[in-house]
């Protein structure tokens, strides 16, 4: 029971990690970006071919992926993603549904579709027992390395003179522009920092969620799940939902395997109806 | 009113079209009856998008339900055809028109994952109650009937052709007269500004409930008609995949002038048979390539830009009519 309960929470804590991009993405610009598990997925290949081809350390892979998938989102923000802020959502999720066939279909094209080997370092292995149940390292390294960049975005958000400003685009973005908040150049940093902490995810979560070139598809679902239901624009919501989230799908396949991924979506379609703005969402 | 829901010169060369391919591609038949079955389908996606501007990320919850209730009944030795197409409607028909409540009340965002949780809802309760749709193996065993008792299936697909060509005929006929009804001209309202429509007097939530629950039927028709053809039901009639190369061929067609749809199944099919053939990788690549551009460049689709160049011409003519009155 505990056990599951844990590894629900390492599970949403990742869940949380690369959900937080999307949630700026869409809370602030009101872009629907079905494309955001691609940025996951390119970290995760960062941290794998860095580690099996130039024999990176693992630990050391992990900044890499985030700069790296932070200078692509950065790039992709710049050429691609900017033109269509105002679009309909309907144009939205057309680009990004090409965005992402394009990135399974490349992702597959340089480095097969089969899943990724991943060796982790010999001390994040093997279980800690603690008080009758056992701890896996790996997740207990996770839930420490996301609570730690919890702690450190909420600082970023609430006490720095950028979070001010990306909390004022969020309430208003038209009278953050009358107050001379340069909106778009808040956007595209928040935009490569939520690229860059996907990419960051998805190299942490090769050992949970597994890392092939149907990745981008596989975790839309959740990725959104936790952005609708978690409401967009602040950091307590989408964690709240993720934890929510992780919690349930790990104990709907433990408990009821045979429902498989089903309780995850009955829970998206109930938690859909009961809060259509979001757990924390606030009335317009 | 009326000039709208009838036929012009240039719709009637369109439909000969597909007469003409039966005639002369007798090879590509089963391609052909593919290409006429998605083109059904995108045209129940056209109704609840291109007319009353509902975005849906799971069509294919209401195609596979089509296809499962067809082939359902057919397994279990009800072989008679269009009653088979009658109950893919309604059982397509019930679930949507359920879901219509939880997809109209909501904003663009809400309703794309509303419908798409729908969708893999029951992609996942296909593929868990195995007993009854064969899972991932799909639901083989599928006897078909003949045709008002006398036009059987054959092995060439011809019958196949025929059968999916007049189900298509027939629904395009239907919804041709629909759509430029009140009731399609109020749906195009509804898209344009819903607020002034409500302010007007329509009833908008009820109209989108009808559009929807009759996108939905449509779709199960198409869906029984694949199970009917094809003797087979797979798991992948409910797929995210269906659903979203689905609104591909209706953009890359062009939303809203319900031939869109069938242009885009068409080209969209034919493309894919011909590049997957080559190396199915690279198709998706090209398939994102393409929407990327479209979205960018040519919002109409093919319809679009097809009318674009030809009101340009008209122009052209018009002006040089007008000179040489001059003259």
């Amino acid at each position: 029971m505990l056990g599951v309960l844990f590894d629900g929470i390492a599970y949403g804590s990742l869940l949380f990690l690369v959900s937080l991009g999307l949630s700026v993405t869409m809370g602030l610009m009101n872009f629907v970006n079905l494309a955001h598990g691609a940025f996951a997925m390119a970290g995760g290949y960062v941290c794998v071919i860095a580690m099996t081809r130039f024999g990176v350390p693992f630990l050391a892979t992990l900044p890499l992926a985030f700069v790296i998938t932070a200078i692509v989102g950065a790039i992709l923000e710049r050429t691609l993603y900017r033109r269509l802020y105002g679009a309909s959502h309907l144009d939205q999720v057309l680009f990004s549904i090409g965005l992402t066939f394009m990135s399974i279909a490349a992702a597959t094209y340089f480095f097969g579709s089969s899943q990724q080997p991943m060796r982790l370092p010999e001390f994040l292995r093997g279980q800690v027992h603690l008080g009758g149940v056992d701890f896996g390292i790996y997740r207990l390294f996770l839930v420490a390395v996301v609570a730690a960049l919890t702690t450190l975005l909420g600082f970023l958000l609430s006490r720095t003179r950028f979070g001010a400003q990306v909390r004022a685009s969020v309430d208003n973005a038209q009278a953050a522009r009358g107050l001379g908040i340069d909106v778009d150049r808040v956007f595209s940093v928040a935009f490569a920092l939520g690229s860059g902490l996907a990419g960051l995810g998805g190299a942490l979560g090769i050992e949970v969620l597994g890392l092939d070139s149907s990745f981008p598809l596989k975790f839309m679902v959740y990725f959104l799940l936790v952005v609708v239901v978690g409401g967009a624009g602040t950091v307590k919501g989408p964690l709240a939902a993720a934890l929510l989230l992780g919690v349930l799908d790990v104990a709907g396949k433990y408990y009821v395997p045979q429902a498989g991924a089903f309780v995850i979506y009955a829970a998206m379609v109930i938690l859909l109806i009961a809060f259509p703005a979001g757990l924390f969402g606030r009335r317009r | 009113l009326t000039a709208l829901g009838r036929m012009r010169t240039v719709e009637v060369v369109f439909w000969l079209v597909p007469l003409a391919a039966f005639l002369l591609l007798p090879g590509y038949l089963v391609l052909g009856s593919q290409i006429l079955i998605v083109a059904l389908f995108a045209l129940s996606l056209d109704l609840i998008l291109g007319y009353a501007g509902i975005v849906s990320l799971g069509h294919a919850a209401f195609f596979g339900l089509g296809a499962y209730a067809a082939g359902l009944l057919a397994v279990n030795g009800w072989g008679e055809p269009l009653s088979g197409l009658l109950a893919g409607a309604a059982v397509a028909a019930l679930a949507g028109f359920l879901a219509s409540f939880l997809v109209v009340r909501g904003e663009d965002l809400a309703r794309l994952m509303v419908t798409l949780g729908i969708g893999l809802l029951l992609y996942e309760a296909g593929n868990r109650a195995a007993f009854l749709t064969g899972g991932v193996d799909g639901l083989s065993g599928v006897v078909m009937g003949k045709i008002f008792g006398v036009f059987a299936f054959d092995l060439g697909g011809r019958t196949a052709y025929l059968y999916s060509l007049a189900v298509l005929f027939a629904v395009f006929v239907f919804l041709k007269r629909l759509t430029s009804s009140p009731f399609g001209l109020s749906l195009r309202g509804i898209r344009e500004n819903p607020a002034r429509m409500a302010a007007l007097g329509a009833p908008v939530r009820r109209r989108l409930i009808a559009a929807y629950t009759l996108g939905a039927a449509i779709a199960g028709i198409a869906g029984a008609l694949l199970a009917q053809t094809t003797q087979f039901v797979g798991l992948d009639s409910l797929a995210f995949n269906r659903s979203a190369e689905l609104l591909i061929m209706l953009v890359l067609g062009g939303t809203g002038r319900l031939y869109g749809a069938i242009v885009g199944a068409a080209v969209f099919m034919i493309a894919q048979d011909y590049l997957s053939g080559v190396n199915p990788v690279y198709w998706q690549f090209w398939l994102g390539l393409l929407l990327v551009v479209f979205v960018f460049f040519a919002r109409g689709g093919i319809l679009g830009a097809v009318e674009a160049v030809a009101m340009k011409l008209g122009a052209r003519s018009a002006r040089r009519a007008d000179s040489g009155g001059v003259e």
